[in-house]
């Protein structure tokens, strides 16, 4: 993380907050205080907000706002928003059916490890990941956390569709597939809950600076009775608070 | 009454639905989307009376055939593409008074790239995270999340009744020709410092050619290869429109309308919000350059074509108050800028002789446009 953040300009129209170059939870978590003292700034002129790993890139209309006026505001921000204690991080919990053919790849990143299945699914379950960013796809959370011990390559051949809420391994990264799409990741799991949905509001069931728990199911039964009650909209997503 | 019907008789190459896009979501990896060429579709959309954010039309290369169910007034800008109504060419970049039955199509493309058709009312379709506007690859916003299909049928939304119509260019303005040659003013950074001063001359002074391999997402170019001080990998940073990333394999990519939020490649340089519509009209084979400017230079172009948008959308606007003229100073000026008093003759040798009029009523200024005709 840096001594102070930099303040670059992204072109006419929007300027990014540089808080450090490296992934870490410390530099992280400065992020998302920061890019909620920015949203309830609700400076205007600012159009929208994106929080990254390790920055922020705050776009606006310069027709409402010119880059000084912003650039100072923001400065005017971060001055008074080092000292704001940290919210607790909300941890949105997602029930998984691991292995079988939801977690086609689980036999693989155990075999790989060098344990069983069942300690792939203690270690992957037993650890709050929190959510550095979304991106890549709508709805796509980047954890980070996972243990190195479950590290796996990513397949050699890409799949040509994997089904939304599939979860994944690539390297020592996790993460949950939000709406169908090609990927090569190594699949040890799904969730029955969407991640992403365009008719709800916020659309996203993870949003960044939240925490994220996989819950293992035990049966496909329960898989399927979780997936009828979202489907029906009486689901609740379990959420606890992280200090 | 107001609302219009239309018939897709040929979708052309690819047309969807785009409003000035999706903002708000970008936090949860949700791409902006909305038109190509923003001055183009808010152009259209004054044209037609329409609010610059209704959705309209984005046509690529190729354009549609559409049968009006309705009559209406539609307005085409963007890519020179030999609009015709009814097989008689028509006009762009003003407004079209459409009759029921009649055939909207297109011929050759003779300039740019993306057409923009917008109609009275603005496009009916539903509001998906705050914007009408098609995003292909999630399957969401616009027409069921896709382009056209021969068949389709869609309406607008009621127009708004303050406008008068037709509207048309201001005559000290020009509809954009667009041409094959594209010069690209930008902002230099963020990840400037990842180059040294020779990879960024070249970069400032490489001529490149649009790589067929171009899309909404973004644009590939083909070129000199710019080389990084150490390597083109960065953690992961947020996207602005028209930022100029560097790959590993050092050709240049300009990110646009549907790029992803955030990604992992040096940025060297960013387009300027005014010249990002003339980038939307380039087609595959044509030549770009890069020549730098600084931000304040970038929203100085900004105001000055905000300031032609304006002036359309002044244009037709009905005041919606009336004031007694007993109670009010007037400020009249001739085209010229000439101080011109209510009761002096008006005289010029253009037909159109007042162009504005300062109207102050207790404190608060008013600007009329007015036309005034000599009567021969």
């Amino acid at each position: 993380m840096y001594e102070a953040p930099k303040f670059l300009a992204a072109g006419d129209r929007a300027i990014v907050i540089e808080l450090g170059d490296e992934i870490s939870i410390e530099c992280n978590r400065r992020v998302h205080s920061l890019h909620k003292a920015i949203s309830r700034a609700d400076l205007p002129g600012v159009v929208d907000i994106i929080p990254t790993y390790r920055s922020i890139l705050v776009e606006y209309d310069a027709m409402q706002a010119s880059y000084a006026d912003i650039n100072a505001s923001l400065l005017d921000i971060d001055a008074g928003s080092a000292d704001t204690p940290e919210d607790d991080a909300t941890v949105v919990h997602l029930p998984v059916l691991y292995g079988g053919e939801y977690g086609p790849d689980l036999e693989h990143v155990a075999q790989n490890a060098g344990m069983s299945t069942g300690e792939v699914v203690d270690l992957h379950s037993g650890t709050e990941y929190p959510v550095y960013m979304m991106g890549f796809t709508p709805g796509f959370p980047y954890l980070g956390g996972m243990s190195e011990r479950i590290a796996t390559p990513r397949l050699s051949t890409p799949r040509g569709v994997i089904p939304a809420g599939s979860v994944g391994i690539a390297e020592a990264q996790t993460g949950v597939y939000p709406i169908e799409s090609p990927g090569g990741w190594q699949l040890i799991g799904r969730t029955p809950l969407r991640l992403f949905d365009v008719d709800r509001s916020p659309p996203s069931l993870i949003a960044a600076g939240d925490c994220v728990r996989f819950v293992p199911l035990t049966s496909e039964d329960e898989y399927r009775d979780i997936h009828e009650q979202v489907a029906a909209g009486s689901y609740q997503v379990a959420t606890t608070t992280k200090a | 009454m107001t609302v219009a019907t239309f018939k897709i008789l040929d979708p052309g190459l690819l047309t969807t639905v785009q409003d000035r896009g999706r903002y708000g979501y970008q936090r949860y990896g949700v791409p902006v989307s909305g038109a190509m060429d923003q001055f183009a579709l808010r152009m259209a959309n004054l044209m037609v009376g329409n609010g610059q954010n209704a959705a309209a039309l984005e046509t690529t290369v190729q354009g549609p055939k559409i049968e009006f169910h309705t009559s209406t007034w539609i307005a085409v800008t963007g890519a020179d593409i030999s609009p015709e109504v009814d097989g008689q060419p028509v006009q762009m970049w003003e407004s079209l008074e459409i009759k029921e039955g009649s055939v909207l199509e297109f011929g050759d493309l003779r300039d740019g790239m993306r057409a923009y058709i917008a109609v009275r009312g603005g496009i009916d379709v539903p509001v998906v995270m705050g914007s009408r506007s098609t995003y292909l690859k999630g399957s969401f916003g616009g027409l069921e999340g896709r382009a056209f299909k021969a068949g389709d049928i869609l309406s607008t939304l009621s127009a708004d009744p303050d406008t008068a119509l037709p509207k048309r260019l201001p005559k000290n303005y020009t509809a954009p020709v667009y041409g094959g040659i594209h010069r690209l003013r930008v902002v230099i950074g963020p990840q400037d410092h990842a180059f040294d001063p020779n990879a960024l001359s070249k970069f400032l002074t490489a001529r490149y050619r649009v790589h067929p391999d171009s899309d909404r997402m973004g644009y590939m170019l083909d070129g000199s290869k710019i080389e990084h001080r150490e390597g083109a990998d960065i953690v992961s940073d947020g996207n602005p429109n028209g930022a100029v990333q560097i790959h590993g394999d050092g050709i240049p990519r300009i990110l646009l309308a549907d790029r992803g939020t955030t990604g992992g490649y040096t940025k060297i340089a960013t387009v300027i919000s005014v010249d990002l519509s003339g980038l939307a009209q380039a087609l595959p084979g044509q030549s770009v350059s890069f020549r730098q400017v600084t931000v304040e230079e970038a929203q100085e172009a900004l105001r000055e074509q905000e300031s032609v948008v304006r002036s359309v959308a002044r244009q037709g606007q009905l005041p919606k108050m009336s004031i007694s003229l007993d109670d009010v100073a007037f400020a009249v000026e001739t085209e010229d800028g000439q101080p011109i008093t209510q009761s002096g003759a008006i005289s010029g040798p253009s037909e159109e002789v007042v162009r504005s009029i300062g109207v102050n009523v207790g404190g608060e200024s008013y600007d009329f446009r007015l036309s005034v005709q000599r009567e021969s």
